[in-house]
């Protein structure tokens, strides 16, 4: 082989892996990636059943309740609509009534959110950014959200 | 007065950088000696200066000075003496000036073991160092300086993110920051060759071990950290693909594939554009990790705190650096002399295939890191791309490259046979269709892609440990003489087996782990029984105890297998109330290397408490892989070649002007 071929012949492989992984990635992107919204938004985009979708807001006041076998429900709401959640285990060490939380899921046929994950912040001076940055557009920001240590039980 | 000692000794470090930046460079531009050595002296005194800022910081956690705002806002008197020394770089501004502490050190060690450098090198290497070095410690004084007072102090500390308050902390950030900041010298390495307009093989030589290093506590500073989120965070994963861990991994990747390249240049004298490139990439890619981690674009338990000034600083230091960098290559580089040629079958050819699925491997990983991020900006929508854009992607990359991965030692240089390689690996290929055939058998069908992929990994490890056994001959020569010939084997014939074996052992871990864990959720009370596989397990009584910051709750289980105990575990519950946070702390009993992992949900009215149960079959592999890797990677270290018969540059010094 000469040094040209020899050089086609890498720059071809190396051409053909990287339209492979760009083809993987295209894919990927298409499938798997999750959407985040509020419970506002999910009502206006009228979200189809078992699509996945991450649901972020405020775990409403009053509205948790343990079913058995680690069942429960509680109610997400963003200031302007709330969206009922129902999850199944152990719910992360900071899951408070009046808190910022982040769960992944998709809704059921009657309109409710199954959750499979459900994230809360990590100490008191985190709130999902996600959900603060909604809270903010839509006005329901209050400044104490993020600092109040413990708040609301 | 020690905060004002310690603020003084970085802004002396910060001088002496700004001198190690430009003095070297314009002394190797002059041909002057005198001007050239200064980048020596200094690099030694900014170590000097910024330990003794580091220093002071950790005298100041150590004594609890709550006068200063950073050690207020991460200690706490009560906290045991091993945090308040790991919590220094437990928060933003610590974490920061370890990083520069790292950064000089490896300066220091360039300025104090580079004698066999060639003096223009070695000058121009530093002063590239130094304008690093210089941009963070500017960062550092002014928007995150450690050493600021408070005008009233407070009597008491707020403590560190309990999360944090883990021996993990005392390893994990040192050793992916020694693996980080390793690869700046390889790096200013680049960028000095660049200036200076010639390269060869000497010059990777001379690259190697450092990228060596910085790759081995890369390795190890990834696997720590993975370990310490498997049995800190409670839920019992390893990986998350989490963006932060993501910026770790990109790295590694392109440092895997700089290392394996420049082992090309160094025999071969080829690859050198890309080399060069490959250098300044996976530099560039540590300072990307650091600008993810450390600017608040992303939320974890990595961001301390977000303060946007800092995120537009760090991004004009990843701006000017990247870029300048780029920009200088683009420049420079079609100057560099191209080197010797390789058929496509060869292992010049089959190193660059590693370093074409590696780089690839590495692209998709970004673009699941940015494209978030982008898309957040573009149009406000806010994704999350998880573990199966990954696993769409980054899996299907790295199964070629397995496969590859054996036959590569087996290829000759220049022009390799492909038929002969494969016909030495009749073995290990026999071994993997066994190895598939005996794990179809064992779980009776089941998911087809895990026997195939533990297929893979036998080939892998089976291959490296023949590959060694064909070099010194065992079974063909008498046992003796090949044992001899084992002796005299080179250290890196022995690192490259042992690293490419801990690829294969890390899959096992990773594909047992991932298709045979079981996992059981209850609500238990006291003389509860769970069974997982085999085990049975017994909530044997919940008790309360009073730590140093915290209060726990101490679940205690007896574990017992056909009726035999085989061990107690008691995982906890910690509150801590200065932060009013709770973490878990799992428990693990480690059975061979598969482990029973317990962690504890919430207590319910009733006395009952949440459990979370898991059994990991072979889990531990995940880690010996890596460990297995990074040690491979110490023998190749301590490789005598690699620091005896220092080698000599291609052509004279007199000639030092770009190769036109």
């Amino acid at each position: 082989m000469t040094r040209k071929q020899r050089r086609l012949t890498m720059i071809g492989g190396a051409l053909a892996v990287l339209a492979i992984a760009a083809a993987l990635v295209l894919n990927a992107l298409r499938d798997s990636i999750v959407f985040f919204t509020t419970p506002a938004v999910a009502a206006e985009k009228q979200i189809p059943p078992g699509k996945r979708f991450r649901l972020g807001g405020l775990v409403e006041q009053g509205s948790l309740t343990r079913g058995d076998n680690l069942a429960v429900s509680f109610k997400v709401t963003d200031g302007t609509a709330t969206l009922p959640v129902t999850y199944k285990g152990i719910l992360p060490d900071l899951f408070r009534e009046g808190q910022g939380i982040i769960s992944e899921g998709a809704l059921d046929a009657s309109g409710v959110f199954r959750a499979d994950t459900v994230l809360a912040k990590h100490d008191e001076n985190y709130m999902p950014k996600e959900v603060a940055d909604a809270l903010k557009k839509q006005g329901h920001w209050k400044d104490d959200y993020g600092a109040k240590p413990g708040a609301a039980k | 007065m020690i905060a004002e000692a310690g603020h003084y000794a970085l802004v002396l470090a910060l001088g002496l950088a700004i001198v190690q930046s430009i003095v070297p460079m314009l002394g190797a531009r002059w041909r002057d000696s005198g001007l050239m050595n200064v980048a020596r002296s200094s690099a030694l005194a900014q170590l000097l200066f910024v330990t003794l800022s580091f220093g002071a910081l950790t005298m100041l956690h150590v004594t609890s000075d709550f006068s200063v705002v950073n050690v207020f806002e991460n200690s706490h008197s009560l906290k045991p003496l091993l945090y308040k020394i790991t919590g220094v770089w437990g928060n933003h501004e610590g974490s920061m000036l370890l990083w520069v502490l790292i950064l000089a050190l490896f300066g220091a060690m360039v300025a104090a073991f580079g004698n066999n450098l060639p003096l223009s090198l070695r000058a121009r290497v530093l002063a590239v160092q130094g304008w690093i070095a210089a941009a963070f410690y500017f960062f550092i004084l002014a928007t995150s300086n450690p050493f600021l007072r408070i005008v009233s102090p407070p009597i008491e500390g707020r403590d560190l993110n309990p999360i944090l308050q883990d021996i993990g902390l005392a390893i994990h950030p040192p050793m992916l920051y020694l693996g980080y900041v390793g690869f700046s010298i390889s790096f200013s390495f680049a960028v000095a060759a660049l200036i200076e307009g010639r390269i060869d093989a000497a010059w990777a030589r001379w690259v190697r071990p450092w990228t060596l290093m910085a790759w081995v506590f890369l390795t190890l500073g990834i696997a720590m950290g993975s370990y310490w989120a498997y049995y800190e965070l409670g839920w019992g994963g390893w990986w998350f693909w989490d963006p932060v861990e993501n910026a770790s991994l990109m790295p590694w990747l392109s440092g895997t594939a700089l290392l394996h390249s420049a082992v090309v240049m160094e025999k071969r004298n080829a690859l050198k554009v890309w080399t060069i490139l490959l250098a300044i990439v996976t530099f560039s890619l540590s300072l990307l990790g650091t600008f993810l981690v450390r600017s608040g674009v992303l939320t974890s338990v990595h961001t301390f705190a977000s303060d946007p000034s800092r995120g537009v600083f760090i991004l004009l230091i990843l701006c000017l650096f990247i870029g300048g960098s780029l920009a200088l290559y683009a420049w420079r580089a079609p100057s560099l002399r191209q080197g010797g040629l390789f058929a496509p079958i060869s292992r010049e050819g089959a190193l660059v295939l590693n370093n074409l699925f590696l780089t690839t491997a590495c692209v998709t990983v970004l673009v699941g890191t940015l494209y978030p991020l982008g898309l957040e900006v573009l149009t406000g929508d806010k994704i999350s791309v998880g573990a199966p854009f990954f696993n769409l992607t980054f899996g299907p990359l790295f199964v070629p490259l397995l496969i590859a991965v054996p036959f590569g030692p087996l290829l000759a240089w220049k022009r390799g046979d492909l038929l002969a390689a494969a016909q030495r690996l009749f073995a290990a290929g026999v071994a993997a269709l066994m190895a598939v055939a005996l794990v179809w058998a064992w779980v009776k069908g089941g998911p087809v892609l895990a026997p195939l992929a533990i297929g893979l990994a036998v080939f892998v490890i089976v291959a490296a440990i023949s590959e060694l056994a064909e070099r010194i001959g065992l079974l063909r020569v008498p046992f003796r003489t090949a044992m001899h010939r084992a002796a005299g084997l080179p250290r890196s014939n022995w690192g490259t087996a042992f690293a490419h074996a801990g690829l294969g052992v890390a899959l096992i871990g990773i594909v047992c782990e991932t298709t045979w864990n079981s996992e059981r959720i209850a609500s238990m009370k006291p003389n509860d029984t769970a069974a997982i596989a085999s085990y049975s397990v017994r909530l044997d009584s919940l008790v309360q105890r009073q730590g140093p910051n915290y209060r726990e709750q101490i679940a205690q289980f007896v574990v017992s297998r056909d009726g035999q105990v085989v061990g107690t575990m008691s995982p906890s519950k910690r509150n801590f109330a200065t932060r009013g946070m709770s973490t878990t702390e799992a428990a693990l009993l480690t059975r061979g290397a598969s482990q029973l992992y317990i962690s504890l949900g919430e207590a319910g009215a009733d006395g009952a408490i949440a459990v979370r149960i898991y059994y990991k079959p072979l889990v531990l592999l995940i880690w010996f892989g890596p460990m297995l890797m990074a040690f491979g990677g110490l023998l190749s270290l301590s490789d005598r070649r690699l620091r005896v018969g220092a080698p000599k540059p291609a052509r004279a010094p007199h000639d030092l002007q770009p190769a036109e």
